[in-house]
């Protein structure tokens, strides 16, 4: 963690304040403290501040202010960050089925850090998450908290089709497909909750800073959930 | 009142000036590749300047009014046509039922903006009628126009032919060249490169690459160094900025951008020219870098951005 944030130029429309060059709870925490208290301080021009792992992006409006003139309000904001706490973090539970067709890397994950499939199970839905920024592709959720004794690299050639609600894991982090896309992390489960639904306000279930718990379900519990979520109850 | 998609053209979607707030959830920004364009196309029809309008690359569809309309197309220029005679561009056109509107040889640029007063009146999507292509929601059915289409337009709230034939001023009109200079404020990870590599990007000429699309501008010519590693932590990507992955070639950030990447960012196209970048054409235009300070680079949009005001 850097001592003071740096400010960088992003263009003439924006800035990135960044707290460290690293991935860690206390860095990514910075983040969203900043990103709540601007939203609760806004100052003429602010756009939408974006969170990720080690910094904010901040939108503003060039024809409100200069670049000097949104750093000052940034950093004005900054100051009073320790008067505006953090709400307590939600906590989300998401229901997972882990193995088979549903995590078809598990036992790859399994064998690569010596455990039996069980025990990846146990630890992966043993640790409470925190959402570190949402990204990539609609709703994607990066989790920080993942047991190193989990770790695993991600494919060495990405999946042409990873299926939506898939739980993977790719290096020291873990994260869910919120959506149909390509993608190279290790899949070793899927939920059946809808993570992005763009008729929805938000669209995402999970927010940044958000924490997060991987609930074990059974194969049958998921489809009768995936049909529920059909039918809309 | 409606149009009716005879022939949907290359690429024809429904766009507005983006899908503003729904970043941090991972939702592209999306929206006008050129939104200088669609300001004025909106302004020539007496809409708000973010009313839906719809961007047509490079080869034109042919539309027909189910009622009398007005429209106004700007950006390339596409040889427009409206009940066969030959039409200019960024001009107010009376358009009455039944009468078709179409398109011919590409004269400039790559993208033209077609709005209808009262505006394209496709369901919102988060605040926005913007198309996004790969998460297949906003404009008709998160989709390009197919044959068979109609597009709704909203109500006018006052009489069209008063409108009719007004144009926008000559010399506002951009002058879209096939081998601009684009400006750029450097960072936000310039620190990455090597000076000879910084010099690389900002002396050398760069083709718009062919699979150039509304996501990203790849961008091929001389390698830009890095001074290490080409990766850095996952952050959130501005519209313009230009990313330089391991092999050494730019890609230009554009409306379909994702909202967060991990290749540094060399620099950041300045707003006030990211139409110009946008009129590019894939596989033939070039374009050179030149950087300028954040302060000149508000002052050229604040120039822009008035310039649309004295149309009004």
């Amino acid at each position: 963690m850097y001592g003071e944030p740096r400010f960088l130029l992003a263009g003439d429309a924006a800035l990135v304040v960044e707290f460290g060059d690293e991935i860690s709870p206390e860095v990514n925490h910075r983040v969203h403290v900043l990103a709540h208290a601007l939203e609760q301080n806004p100052f003429p021009g602010l756009g939408e501040a974006v969170p990720t792992y080690r910094s904010l992006l901040v939108h503003y409006d060039p024809l409100c202010l200069s670049f000097e003139e949104a750093k000052t309000f940034v950093l004005d904001v900054l100051g009073k960050c320790e008067e505006i706490p953090l709400p307590e973090p939600r906590l989300v539970e998401i229901p997972t089925v882990y193995g088979g067709e549903f995590g078809p890397d598990t036992e790859f994950v399994a064998e690569h850090n010596g455990l039996s499939v069980e025990e990846v199970v146990r630890l992966h839905s043993g640790a409470t998450y925190t959402v570190y920024m949402l990204g990539f592709t609609p709703g994607f959720t990066y989790l920080g908290g993942l047991p190193e004794a989990l770790a695993t690299p991600r494919l060495p050639t990405p999946r042409k089709l990873v299926p939506a609600g898939s739980v993977g894991i790719a290096g020291s982090q873990t994260g869910m497909y919120a959506i149909t896309t390509p993608g190279g992390w290790r899949l070793i489960g899927r939920t059946p909750a809808t993570l992005f639904d763009p008729a929805r306000i938000p669209p995402t279930l999970l927010r940044p800073g958000d924490r997060v718990r991987f609930v074990p379900i059974s194969a049958e519990e998921f489809h009768t959930l995936m049909e529920g979520a059909k039918s809309g109850a | 009142m409606a149009l009716e998609v005879l022939e949907p053209g290359l690429l024809t979607t429904v766009q507005d000036l983006g899908r503003y707030g729904y970043e941090r959830y991972g939702v592209p920004v999306s929206g006008a590749m050129d939104q200088f364009a669609l300001r004025a196309a909106n302004l020539l029809v007496g809409n708000p300047p973010h009313a839906a309008a719809l961007e047509i690359t490079l080869a034109g569809p042919t539309l027909r009014a189910t009622d009398k309309c007005l429209i106004a197309v700007t950006g390339a220029d596409l040889s427009l046509r409206v009940n066969d005679w030959e039409m200019p561009p960024w001009m107010a056109i009376f358009v009455r039922q039944g009468w078709t509107i179409t398109f011919g040889d590409r004269k400039s640029g790559c993208r033209a903006y077609l709005a209808v007063a009262g505006g394209i009146d496709v369901m919102p999507i988060m605040g926005s009628r913007s198309t996004y292509l790969s998460g297949g929601f906003g404009g008709v059915e998160g989709r390009a126009l197919r044959q068979g289409d109609v597009i709704p337009v909203g109500v006018v709230p006052f009489h069209l032919p008063e409108r009719a034939g007004r144009s926008f001023p000559s010399n506002l009109v951009p002058d879209y060249s096939d081998a601009p200079e684009i400006h750029v404020v450097l960072g936000p990870q310039d620190d990455y490169f090597t000076d000879e590599g910084m010099a690389t990007f900002l002396s050398g000429e760069y083709q718009v690459g062919p699979t150039s699309d509304r996501m990203g501008y790849r961008l091929q010519g001389p390698e830009i160094a890095h001074k290490g590693r080409a990766d850095i932590i996952s952050d959130g990507i501005p519209l313009g900025a230009v990313q330089v992955p391991a092999d050494r070639q730019p890609i230009v950030m554009m409306a379909d951008r994702q909202t967060t990447g991990g290749y540094p960012k060399i620099a950041t196209v300045i707003s006030a020219d990211i139409p110009l970048l946008a009129q590019c054409l894939p596989g033939q235009s070039t374009v050179r870098f030149e950087a300028i300070g954040v302060e000149e680079a508000q002052s050229r949009y604040r120039r822009m951005m008035k310039a649309l005001e004295e149309v009004r």
